[in-house]
């Protein structure tokens, strides 16, 4: 019962904390060095420090809404100890909400976040409610069936009801701007500064408040919690709730520069078991590290080598990371 | 809880099962063996009895089958629960497919490679998974990574054809070392057929034997199958060959059947959810789930679209939409596993012992 929810970072401080700590700087050190070292190499590669400048800004960018997507499930995964596949399903179930209030309700696709966030949430506290704390006892693999379950469900629920055409939702006013020498959309940038926002929302709830503490009492001990008389069931719904909720801003975030097709939902489902696992599952900080590592990884591939996908050398890394540090980059080393 | 793989600790569902295993093994035995031979006999009786398009849905119950025979070893009989088994499934099918277009061999050459790869790919990465101690969600995650990492791979490999995907040539007449005869021909099914009685048999043979009782050992406590001297590693990784060996039967087959493959059928996530669908629907750990699980599973599409041809006048408005399908069989897999988590042939077992 190793989760590395945010509990351990509040631990009290001690001899084993600050070696932790060290091991935890030197990993990302060298985490830094290896990107910089593919970096130097994509930019000679590419020949250009401005096409270097350019995906840099564009990987840390798409990186922070990688770390969104996977917030709500490491939250998830730290609390109920269950690989949520249902969580791009999710967000692509966003995306259609945030195509329905902008096109029908003639909304500004940013307002949409009050009404999508809200219902995802209660539609993610409903899932966990009905179908999954039955079967909390079970095998890990009956709560991964459901999730697969609901994945499929939602996937075409979407295709039934919208088709399989591709949609998009038009932000107004989002022209280029410049960033650091790279230009940028201002979609872009503001779905990286409300991530990031959200990321710090969700930290604080459960660093600050009583129900986080809750939360995090859970993920650390559901026996001891429970016997303090705190509700375990409740908190299941309540996180499956919150990363429901998380899924669902980052596809509003998204909205404006992502086509939109019931399918949408498995390449965010990709992207963010790697970066859940680079950050250690369960850990929420880790995962905002991990979601700028693929983003960058991501970008850099593709400079170095043209021809392959870019997300081929995200999997490469995600298998080397499993295979090697198990419990995460920025986990706890196994 | 983390600690152990999710199956070597799922010991309620699999307990019992074991149990009847070790009970009765000679009788259980000499049963799945007639009942292969039942399957053998209706299967060459079916082509009579039934229309070319419902012999389309038969053959694609038999791809089912092979397949969720496949999973089923490795699952259900030793215990890891693989997220990625459309990467076995796919190396058979590029394996088949690379050998008739580009080396113009046999594709039963293609499918001897196929299996001889998709065990090697197996136990490869599977060996790297348990020496590295990889349990629970982590193993689930690196088999599902394999099979995306290996689409995203032939989908930038230009020997591989990329995203295009490869074409089986039409050959004239019929032939069985080209496995190639007239559209509509009972003999892809009849030959199916013995495909999956092939690996029925292997399974069965595979779980009466000394190597498969330690493996199911492994399975249900791999620290007390270690401390009685069963090496574990050796017998996990068994049950990965023969089960991505069966698995890539199945994808040689669809080659064969279908004449067309490409990256998103072979290694898609949809593959691997059909291969572990079709046999938690019939039964996990069971010799039979897995052929009963086919049988409901791979026809529904037929069965939505049909209905769906005229629907009812309430439901109307879904003529001419898809998705229907794959939402049904979405319930079908939830309702099973929260009311039969043994599955269909696991619970009817269950009932049947108590009596």
């Amino acid at each position: 019962m190793t989760t590395t929810l945010p509990a351990t970072d509040t631990s009290p401080p001690g001899a084993r904390t600050t070696a932790r700590l060290s091991e935890k700087s030197r990993v990302l050190l060298v985490t830094g060095g290896v990107l910089l070292v593919v970096a130097v190499v994509a930019g000679l590669r590419a020949g250009s420090g401005a096409v270097l400048t350019q995906a840099l800004v564009t990987g840390v960018l798409t990186g922070g809404i990688y770390s969104l997507v996977a917030m709500g499930l490491t939250l998830i995964y730290g609390v109920l100890h269950i690989i949520n596949f249902a969580n791009g399903s999710l967000v692509a179930l966003a995306l259609y909400l945030t195509l329905v209030c902008v096109q029908d309700l003639g909304m500004h696709p940013y307002v949409a976040l009050v009404v999508v966030m809200p219902a995802m949430f209660l539609l993610g506290a409903l899932l966990q409610a009905t179908l999954l704390n039955p079967v909390m006892k079970a095998p890990i693999q009956i709560q991964l069936l459901i999730t697969i379950g609901l994945a499929l469900a939602i996937e075409n629920g979407l295709l039934l009801a919208f088709g399989p055409n591709p949609r998009s939702v038009a932000l107004p006013g989002n022209t280029g701007v410049r960033v650091l020498g790279a230009t940028v959309e201002l979609s872009r940038i503001w779905a990286f500064v409300g991530a990031l926002v959200i990321v710090a929302l969700l930290a604080l709830l459960l660093q600050r408040t009583r129900v986080g503490t809750e939360i995090r009492a859970v993920a650390a001990n559901p026996e001891g919690a429970r016997l303090v008389g705190i509700d375990i069931r409740w908190i299941y719904v309540l996180t499956f709730g919150l990363g429901a909720m998380a899924a669902g801003a980052a596809g509003v975030l998204v909205s404006p520069f992502t086509t939109i097709e019931p399918t949408t939902g498995a390449v965010f489902n990709l992207t963010a078991f790697v970066v859940v696992v680079l950050g250690g599952m369960g850990n929420v900080p880790g995962a905002l590290v991990g979601g700028l590592v693929v983003g960058l990884t991501e970008q850099l591939a593709g400079l170095i080598l043209p021809s392959q996908s870019p997300l081929l050398a995200v999997f490469v890394v995600f298998l080397v990371v499993l295979f090697v540090r198990p419990r995460g980059v920025f986990g706890r080393s196994a | 809880m983390t600690a152990t793989a999710p199956s070597t600790r799922s010991a309620p569902a699999s307990a019992p099962l074991t149990g009847q295993l070790t009970s009765t093994p000679r009788v259980r035995g000499r049963l799945d063996y007639a009942l292969v031979l039942g399957v053998l006999v209706l299967g060459a009786a079916l082509p009579f009895f039934m229309t070319t398009s419902q012999m389309a849905i038969a053959n694609r119950v038999l791809v089912f089958a092979i397949m969720g025979v496949g999973w089923n070893v490795m699952a259900g009989f030793g215990g890891m629960f693989s997220f990625g088994h459309a990467a076995y499934f796919g190396i058979g099918a590029y394996a088949t497919a690379y050998s008739v277009v580009h080396l113009g061999l046999s594709p039963w050459v293609g499918l001897l490679a196929g299996m001889v790869l998709a065990a090697a790919a197996g136990v490869g990465i599977s060996y790297l998974a348990l020496r590295y101690k990889l349990t629970g969600a982590y193993y689930t995650m690196s088999t599902f990574a394999f099979a995306e990492a290996l689409r995203l791979f032939v989908q930038g490999s230009e020997p591989l054809r990329r995203t295009v995907g490869f074409s089986i040539p039409v050959q004239q007449g019929s032939s069985f070392a080209g496995f190639q005869f007239p559209a509509g021909s009972p003999w892809y099914w009849w030959i199916g057929v013995v495909l999956l009685a092939i690996c029925l048999l292997a399974t069965i043979a595979f779980v009466h034997s000394r190597t498969g009782r330690f493996t199911l050992a492994v399975r249900d406590d791999d620290a007390a199958a270690a401390a009685l001297g069963i090496d574990v590693l050796r017998h996990k990784l068994v049950a990965v060959a023969l089960s991505a060996a069966i698995t890539s039967v199945a994808g040689m087959f669809y080659v064969q059947y279908y004449m067309f493959v490409d990256p998103s059928i072979a290694f898609g996530a949809h593959t691997s959810n059909d291969a572990i669908i079709t046999a938690v629907v019939g039964g996990t750990g069971t010799i039979w789930g897995p052929v009963v699980g086919a049988v409901i599973m791979a026809p529904l599409s037929d069965l939505v679209a049909g209905f769906l041809r005229n629907p009812p006048p309430a439901l109307d408005w879904l003529a001419g939409q898809s998705g229907l399908d794959i939402i049904v069989y979405a319930v079908i897999l939830i309702l099973v596993v929260t009311l039969l988590p043994k599955g269909i042939v696991g619970t009817i077992a269950a009932r049947r012992r108590k009596q």
